[in-house]
């Protein structure tokens, strides 16, 4: 884990010294057909390219050469070359594909789709469907543990967590959490899990192995009514110490301490915050502000919103690559 | 002639969802059978002048159907299995029998889209020991004085929708109100949630106006609707014509070149197919796939219903009237709506609180509440009546 750790400090440091590599992050405009590319040194947008219909969730493979985009309208998963944003292929994706989540071997693709109330499991090489799962209604968040042992799935109607073993592939236990839970977020351990529901206004963790409750975070900001604070994306960075969670109509991100699960700031964003970035050296924060169409930049040291970007119309989903 | 349809849904044991999953489960709930029952009345409105588009006949039934599957989709998870004895009709005394009937075998739960006074004769038979849900009747008296315990409200009051107008027209600065009113007390009843609304957010009603014209409007609304919008200046015409008569001839006829709101052009309503934000575009997929047309108001105040009783049931793991009645009443509990808010029930009136859309036909057009309109416990309490105006505590 440390050296893991270490390495990718050393990889990004190296990059980020000379401008010809700079990091990348990847916006996913829900309501653009579009993917806005940032570029993470200068906090501009260098290009903007056209993808499937209503693209929403997006990830990257584990050594950040191939892009993911779950194309919602089009009933698809698309790949895209990170480095040309050249198309590769596309997956198989069983209707409305929302979130998505890929195991750390870089084959198994968990991927909810939210109208057929099932999880879909594709293998990226063969392009079969290797199983697809029956969850509760609207299946919306999805992650798969670092040391791939588990997928989890978050059903918004039902309002459970669905914990799949990745060996079998099947439903092996379902957790009752707060209303509309959306994203769920492993610890880089593997050990804990953090979920957010959106109308619950609450962010729980849970030790894996027991799939006992372990804390409930509540949020309280000055001037914001509680029914505004609806947390929907998570991020935690790799050395265990912070937490970020996008707080939906509140335009708020909060940042957390990962220990001992207090709240340490909270940040004005734009409208409607739903996705939240770490880019890989854990320093900045990117948050999609669906309403107001742009992106803002946080920095973790400096605690502060450094800057917004104007991106497409709704964007919905961030990644970043070194 | 009367047309007696009757739709009934025997106990549907939704199992076809729990099919062959083998699943284990965290939470200790071993086969619980939980049974509501769907009261729908299909009422006669008498010859209607704008009759091309009629509404469904099984508005609200379908609603409750779709929230059964949903109740039941949690339920497998939890070994809970939700079933719905429904009936929709046009016969009063075929659905008061098999209500009774129901409640004799120990039926509790009632969703009753049903008008007023047959909500208030189920009432007097069961007393407290049943849960209703009213889904049919908008009449402010039900929520404001009449304080029947055990009666939860998912259908919008009048005033809530008139409320929800009025908010939103003060925002625009449209000030000045031409009201029509049609001639049946349901549409009295909406005209006086106007005014109240006027009071309440600076409205200035400058004519009201009666409908009570015989003539064809198909035909004749071009002569006929510039003459009786005749006014003296108004920035909107409010339209209170509930059943569909005359109001929808009113759009573009108008003396002035103002907008229609109210019963037609933008209406408050508590649910349409242009809402689609806060994931109700799921919800209309599911509905649409199950019903094969879109899901209106009454479908939702059902399916609100019959979701309450799930989500209560849920939680805390029994049927127990009194228990699941005060769970429902208490902070703990929420439901999703897909409204963007955390939809909870007024303890004094049993209304549950909830925004309001103001769609037309083809789109939404705002939600109330309007920013800027201040509560001291939650901006959703502008809408309707607050616990200071009512006389009742159903808690």
């Amino acid at each position: 884990m440390f050296k893991k750790r270490l390495l990718t400090g050393l990889i990004a440091g190296a990059l980020f010294s000379t401008p010809l590599f700079a990091g990348t992050a990847f916006i996913s405009n829900e309501r653009d057909n579009t993917i806005s590319v940032i570029d993470t040194n200068s906090w501009e947008v260098v290009k903007t390219f056209d993808v499937g219909m209503r693209p929403r969730g997006i990830l990257l493979s584990s050594d950040y050469s191939k892009l993911y985009i779950c194309a919602s309208d089009s009933d698809r998963v698309e790949i895209y070359d990170a480095k040309t944003f050249e198309f590769i292929t596309d997956l198989p994706s069983g209707d409305d594909p929302e979130q998505f989540a890929l195991h750390p071997n870089d084959r198994l693709l968990f991927i909810a789709n939210e109208d057929d109330d099932i999880v879909s499991v594709v293998d990226t090489e063969t392009h079969q469907v290797l199983a697809q799962i029956e969850v509760g209604i609207e299946p919306e968040g999805m992650g798969v543990s670092p040391d791939g042992k588990w997928a989890v799935n978050t059903s918004e109607t039902t309002n459970m967590l669905h914990w799949i073993d990745t060996e079998t592939l099947e439903l092996v236990d379902n957790t009752v959490i707060d209303q509309r839970p959306r994203h769920v977020e492993f610890t880089h351990d593997s050990q804990r899990l953090w979920a957010s529901a959106e109308i619950g206004g609450t962010v729980t963790i849970y030790d894996v192995d027991s799939r006992d409750e372990i804390h409930k975070i509540n949020f309280e900001i000055k001037g914001v009514h509680p029914d505004r604070i609806q947390p929907v994306g998570i991020q935690l960075t790799q050395d265990g110490r912070y937490a970020f969670v996008a707080l939906g109509p509140a335009n708020h991100v909060a940042m957390i301490d990962q220990q001992t699960y207090e709240v340490l700031e909270y940040f004005l964003v734009g409208r409607r915050v739903w996705g939240v970035g770490l880019t890989p050296d854990d320093k900045y924060v990117i948050s999609t502000n669906g309403v107001s169409g742009d992106v803002s930049v946080i920095d973790v040291e400096k605690r502060e919103v450094i800057k917004t970007l104007k991106v497409g119309r709704y964007p919905w989903g961030v990644v970043a690559a070194p | 002639m009367k047309k007696i349809k009757k739709l009934i849904t025997a106990p549907v044991a939704t199992c076809l969802l729990a099919s062959a999953i083998a699943f284990s489960t965290s939470a200790h709930s071993e086969g619980l059978e939980v049974r509501i029952a769907y009261l729908g009345f299909e009422e006669d409105k008498g010859p209607l002048l704008s009759n091309s588009f009629p509404d469904p006949e099984d508005s609200g039934l379908k609603g409750a159907e779709v929230a059964l599957r949903d109740n039941n989709s949690t339920g497998r998870f939890l070994k809970q299995t939700y079933h719905l004895d429904a009936l929709h009709t046009d016969d009063a005394d075929e659905l008061y029998e098999f209500a009774t009937q129901l409640h004799a075998d120990g039926v509790r739960f009632f969703v009753a889209n049903l008008p007023a006074e047959q909500i208030r004769r189920l009432h007097e038979t069961f007393g407290d020991d049943a849960l209703l849900f009213n889904a049919g009747s908008k009449d402010d008296a039900l929520r404001v004085n009449e304080c029947i315990p055990g009666l939860l409200h998912t259908l919008p009051s009048r005033a809530m929708l008139a409320d929800a107008l009025g908010q939103w027209l003060a925002a625009r600065r449209w000030n000045k109100w031409l009201l029509v009113t049609g001639q049946t007390e349901d549409d009295k009843a909406y005209a006086a949630a106007i005014r109240r609304a006027a009071d309440r957010f600076g409205g200035r009603i400058v004519a009201e106006k009666e409908w009570d014209f015989d003539t064809d409007l198909r035909r004749t609304a071009q002569q006929e609707l510039p003459m009786f919008t005749r006014a003296s200046d108004y920035d909107v015409v409010i339209v209170a014509d509930e059943r569909g008569d005359f109001g929808e001839y009113l759009l573009y006829n108008t003396w002035l070149p103002r907008p229609v709101a109210g019963t037609q052009g933008l209406m408050p309503t508590g649910w349409h197919k242009a809402v689609e934000a806060w994931g109700a575009a799921q919800l209309h997929s599911r509905f649409e796939r199950h019903a094969d047309r879109w899901m209106n108001e009454l479908d939702y105040a059902s399916w609100a219903g019959v979701r309450t009783v799930g989500e209560a049931v849920a939680a805390i793991k029994t049927t127990e009237l009194k228990d699941v009645r005060a769970f429902i009443l208490s902070d703990d509990f929420q439901l999703a709506g897909f409204k963007g808010r955390r939809l909870e029930y007024r303890p004094w009136s049993g209304q549950l609180k909830q925004p309001i859309p103001l769609v037309h036909p083809r789109a939404l057009v705002s939600q109330s509440p309007q920013e800027g309109f201040l509560h001291p416990v939650t901006d959703l309490d502008t809408l309707g009546f607050d616990a200071p105006e009512s006389q009742c505590h159903v808690k």
